[in-house]
C-alpha cells in the first residue's frame, strides 16, 4: 500500500500513494477542493475527470472518487459542463413523441458515434437510451438511463451536443408521473389520513401509557 | 482483490452458507440488547463527550468534536462587512441543498413566497443524494400511521418528541404521493402497488424504494422541479453566521463565495436551516458514509443564535459501513443488502446476530465480535471487519437479484473487482447519521428564534436516539416542505427586517471569554481538513 505512482494533476507531477483514489490523491497533493467533489462515493456526479496513461492511446473517463491512481496519470477534472437544461411544467406536458422534439431537439442530430456510451463513468448504454427517446420509449429510456450520475462526461464526447442526462432525467420524470400506474393503496391511503380516519386513532395509540407503549413494541408481530 | 486471509475466512463462510440458509436468527431481548448498547456503542463511549461551557444547552453533554466547535471562534469577528448593504433580499432564505431544502424551497415558492436557496457546494451535492436503501410510509392495507408511529417509537428508545413523530408517520403517504406526482420512479409492481421491503427494527414492509438510488432518484427530481420553477439558486456559497434583526428574530445570513472568498449579506423574513448533518466531523475517529460538507454548520449557526439543541449527543453508526477495500473505507453498504436476505457472518462464518435489529444495536453488535469476541476479520490497515454475505441472497430469491435490487453495491465494490454475487463484503460500522440538532415544534421552527426554521438532519428530536433507515428521506420531505409552508405563511405581508446585526455572535463570544474557553478553532468548519499540506 505504501508503494509510490506519479500522477500528472493538470499535467504536474505528483508522487502519491498507489492506493489513492484520484480524489484522495489530490488531497495528498495538498488540493483543498470546493468543486469537484460532493459526495465523495460515485452517487452525485462531481466529479467526472478524464485521464490517460502514458503508454495507453487510449483517453479515459472515471469519476475522480471512485478511480484508483495509476502510475504515470495524466488527470484533468471536469468539475463542470455547460449541460442544457430545458424548463418545463411537469403537469403541462405529457409522454408524448413531441415533448422530446420540443425540448431537446438536437437528440435527432445523434451520429451514432458512441463516444457517449465509451465514456460513461456509470457504463450505462448511453446512445441506446437516447435511441429509446427519439422513438419515444420513454420507460425504456427511464431503466436504461437510471443510474446516470448527471456528470456530463457524455455530453462533453457528444459532437451532436446533446445534453444525455437531461434527456434521461425528463423520460425518467414522464415515465413515473404519467406511465407507470399510479399506486392505488398509496391514493387511498392519502384519502384516509386527509379525510381525517386516523386522526383519533392516533391521538388515543399515542396516549396510551409508557408502560404500555413499550409493551406493544415489544410484543410486535413482525410481518414475515 | 481480498487478502490470502481473507480468502481463507470466507471458505468458511462458503462452507455454512447452505445451512445458514433456512436457519431462524433469534432476535435479542430488550435486556440483551441494553445491555450490548451499553457495553460497545459509541454514545456509550464516556470519553466520547463533554459538557458544553456556554450556549442555550450549557451543561448538557456532546460529542467533544462538536463542543469544540459549538464554542470556537466565528468567521464573521475578523470580517468588517457593512451590514447595511443588502446583496440579497428575500422572503425565505433556505441554507442548504440537499432533499430538505428542496423541498423547502418548493413548498414556499409554491405558497408564493420570494425564496433563494444557498449551498455550500452544487445543488444536490448532499446526504440525499447518497441514501441508497428507501423510504419508509404505511400505506399498505397491513399497516398503519400507528404501527409506523410505535416502530419508530420503540426504535428510538421513545424519546421522539411525540408531536414531530405523529406528524411524520401521518404525513407519510402524503409525501410519497407527493414525490409520485413530480415523477419519482419508485419501485412498483405493473399494476402500480408500491414494492415494500423490511428495514431494520420495521414491523411491516413499508420501504419504498427506487432500486438502490432512492435518494439519488429523489433528489434529482426535487432538483429539477427547483430549476423548473427557476429558484434562485446560490451555490458554492456557504452561510456563515445567521443575521438577527432589533428584534433578536432570524433575518437572515452572510454568506461565502467558497471559490472567491467574497462575503454578502442576505436579508431573509425567515430563515430555514437544511444543512444536514456531521460525518465529516469524524466523531470519536469513525469513518462517515456522508457527503464532503456533512460538518454540522447549521447546528453552530443556530446555537450561537440562540437555538436550542436536542439529543446533540446521540449519533447513529450505520453497522455496515466498507471495512475494505481501502478505496472505499467508511462507505455505505445500504441496509437493503440485508433487507433482500444478506448475514453478517463472523470470522469463522458464524452468523452471529439477526441481521435486522436496529442500526445501534447491529453497530455495537459488530463492534462486539470484532473486538472482545476476537471474531473479526483483520484488514491490511490495522482494522476488523465481519462479512455481509451476498451471494445468500441469489440463492434465497434466485439468480439476478443483486444486479435488479442492489446494483449501486454490485458496481461500487466492483470497481475493486469484487463480486458480490460470488463473495461476500467485509463491513464494520461508520458514522452515519446525525440523530440530534436543533429541536423545533411542530410547525418547524425553533424553540426560541423567531422566524429560524429548521428541516432534515439538522433537526434533533423527530426520532428520538436512534432512526430507523427509511425514516430520515421521510423526514427531510415532510419536514422541508413544512418548513417551506410554514416560513412563507408566517412572513406573508411582513415588514422587511430592520437593523440588522451579529450582536449574537458578539454575546457567545463574551460568554466564551467569560468561560475561560480559549478556542483557536473557527467554525462553522465548511469543509473537513483533508489536504495533506498546503496553505
Ligand atoms: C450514504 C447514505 C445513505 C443513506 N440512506 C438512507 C436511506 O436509505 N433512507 C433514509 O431515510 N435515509 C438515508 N440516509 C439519510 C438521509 O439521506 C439524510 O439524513 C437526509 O437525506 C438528509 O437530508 P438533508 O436535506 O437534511 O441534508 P443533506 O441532504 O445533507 O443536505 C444538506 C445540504 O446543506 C449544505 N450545507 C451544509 N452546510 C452549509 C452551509 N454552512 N451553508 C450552505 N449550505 C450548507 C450541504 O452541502 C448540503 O447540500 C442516508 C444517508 C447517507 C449519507
Ligand atoms: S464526489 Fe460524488 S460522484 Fe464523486
Amino acid at each position: 500500500m505504501s508503494e509510490m505512482v506519479s500522477v500528472f494533476l493538470f499535467g504536474k507531477k505528483y508522487d502519491v500513494p498507489s492506493g489513492l483514489t484520484i480524489m484522495t490523491a489530490m488531497e495528498y497533493a495538498g488540493y483543498r477542493l470546493v468543486r469537484g467533489c460532493g459526495c465523495r462515493n460515485g452517487f452525485c456526479g462531481a466529479c467526472a475527470t478524464i485521464y490517460r496513461v502514458e503508454g495507453d492511446r487510449e483517453l479515459k473517463f472515471c469519476l475522480a472518487c471512485q478511480k484508483t491512481v495509476e502510475d504515470k496519470m495524466y488527470v484533468a477534472t471536469l468539475p463542470f459542463f455547460p449541460l442544457l437544461k430545458e424548463i418545463y411544467d411537469i403537469e403541462k406536458i405529457g409522454p408524448t413523441e413531441q415533448i422530446m422534439m420540443q425540448l431537446y431537439p438536437e437528440i435527432y442530430k445523434c451520429v451514432g458515434c458512441n463516444a457517449c456510451t465509451k465514456a460513461c463513468s456509470q457504463e450505462l448504454r448511453v446512445m441506446q437510451y437516447i435511441a429509446f427517446a427519439q422513438r419515444g420509449e420513454y420507460e425504456k429510456c427511464a431503466e436504461e438511463s437510471f443510474d446516470c450520475v448527471m456528470c456530463g462526461i457524455c455530453s462533453s464526447r457528444c459532437p451532436a451536443g446533446i445534453s444525455h442526462p437531461q434527456v434521461g432525467l425528463l423520460a425518467r420524470r414522464l415515465t413515473g408521473k404519467y406511465i407507470r400506474p399510479e399506486s392505488a393503496h398509496l391514493k387511498d391511503r392519502v384519502e384516509e389520513i386527509l379525510g381525517g380516519n386516523y386522526d383519533k386513532l392516533i391521538e388515543d395509540f399515542m396516549g396510551k401509557p409508557a408502560d404500555e407503549l413499550k409493551e406493544l413494541y415489544n410484543n410486535r408481530d413482525i410481518e414475515a | 482483490m481480498y487478502t490470502p486471509e481473507m480468502l481463507e475466512s470466507i471458505k468458511k463462510v462458503e462452507a455454512t452458507r447452505e445451512a445458514r440458509m433456512g436457519a431462524e436468527l433469534r432476535r435479542m431481548t430488550a435486556d440483551e440488547k441494553e445491555k450490548l448498547l451499553n457495553e460497545f456503542h459509541p454514545d456509550y463511549k464516556q470519553e466520547g463527550f463533554t459538557t458544553l461551557k456556554i450556549g442555550p444547552n450549557k451543561g448538557d453533554k456532546a460529542p467533544v468534536e462538536l463542543a469544540d466547535i459549538l464554542q470556537a471562534r466565528s468567521w464573521v469577528e475578523k470580517l468588517n462587512i457593512d451590514l447595511g448593504i443588502v446583496d440579497y433580499d428575500v422572503d425565505v432564505l433556505v441554507i442548504g441543498g440537499g432533499g430538505s431544502g428542496a423541498s423547502a424551497a418548493i413548498e414556499a415558492h409554491e405558497n408564493g413566497a420570494n425564496v433563494m436557496l444557498v449551498t455550500k457546494l452544487r445543488m444536490g451535492d448532499a446526504n440525499t443524494m447518497m441514501a441508497e436503501g428507501g423510504i419508509q410510509a404505511a400505506d399498505k392495507s397491513n399497516d398503519s400511521p400507528m404501527t409506523h408511529y410505535l416502530d419508530a417509537y420503540g426504535g428510538g428508545h421513545f424519546k421522539a418528541q411525540p408531536d414531530l413523530l405523529r406528524k411524520l408517520v401521518m404525513d407519510g403517504p402524503i409525501a410519497i404521493k407527493w414525490l409520485e406526482k413530480f415523477g419519482v420512479l419508485f419501485d412498483k409492481e405493473k399494476d402500480g402497488t408500491m414494492i415494500t421491503t423490511h428495514g431494520g427494527g420495521t414491523s411491516r414492509k413499508r420501504m419504498h424504494a427506487a432500486a438502490d438510488y432512492s435518494g439519488a432518484e429523489i433528489m434529482r427530481v426535487l432538483r429539477d422541479e427547483v430549476f423548473n420553477r427557476k429558484i434562485p439558486l446560490v451555490d458554492f456559497t456557504a452561510a456563515l453566521e445567521l443575521l438577527l434583526d432589533d428584534e433578536g428574530n432570524a433575518a437572515g445570513a452572510i454568506l461565502e463565495n467558497m471559490e472567491t472568498g467574497e462575503h454578502f449579506v442576505a436579508r431573509a423574513k425567515a430563515v430555514i436551516i437544511a444543512t444536514g448533518g456531521a460525518g465529516r466531523m469524524h466523531y470519536q475517529g469513525f469513518p462517515t458514509s456522508n457527503h464532503y460538507g456533512a460538518t454540522a454548520d447549521g447546528l453552530v449557526l443556530g446555537y450561537r443564535a440562540g437555538a436550542k439543541l436536542l439529543y446533540q449527543y446521540t449519533l447513529q453508526y450505520h453497522p455496515t459501513g466498507v471495512a475494505y477495500p481501502p478505496q472505499i473505507f467508511g462507505a455505505l453498504v445500504t441496509e437493503k443488502v440485508r433487507s433482500v436476505g444478506a448475514l453478517l457472518v463472523n470470522v469463522d462464518g458464524e452468523a452471529f446476530m439477526h441481521p435486522l435489529e436496529t442500526r445501534d444495536v447491529s453497530a455495537a453488535s459488530v463492534i462486539r465480535e470484532c473486538g472482545v469476541r476476537g471474531k473479526g476479520v483483520a484488514t491490511p490497515s490495522g482494522g476488523r471487519g465481519v462479512w455481509l454475505d451476498s451471494p445468500i441472497i441469489e440463492m434465497i430469491h434466485g439468480p439476478g437479484t443483486i444486479e435488479k435490487r442492489i446494483p449501486g453495491m454490485m458496481r461500487m465494490f466492483g470497481k475493486y473487482d469484487i463480486d458480490i454475487r460470488r463473495v461476500p463484503m467485509l463491513i464494520y460500522p461508520t458514522l452515519h447519521y446525525q440523530n440530534g440538532g436543533l429541536q423545533i415544534t411542530v410547525d418547524g421552527r425553533t424553540t426560541n428564534v423567531k422566524n429560524l426554521y429548521v428541516a432534515g438532519e439538522a433537526v434533533g428530536g423527530i426520532h428520538g436516539e436512534n432512526r430507523l433507515m427509511g425514516n430520515s428521506l421521510l423526514d427531510i420531505i415532510v419536514f422541508g416542505r413544512n418548513a417551506g409552508l410554514n416560513a412563507s405563511k408566517a412572513v406573508e405581508g411582513a415588514d422587511k427586517p430592520k437593523g440588522l446585526n451579529i450582536e449574537h455572535v458578539r454575546r457567545f463570544m463574551k460568554e466564551a471569554e467569560d468561560a475561560g474557553i480559549k478556542a483557536d478553532a473557527v467554525s462553522p468548519k465548511l469543509f473537513p481538513a483533508y489536504a495533506r499540506v498546503g496553505r
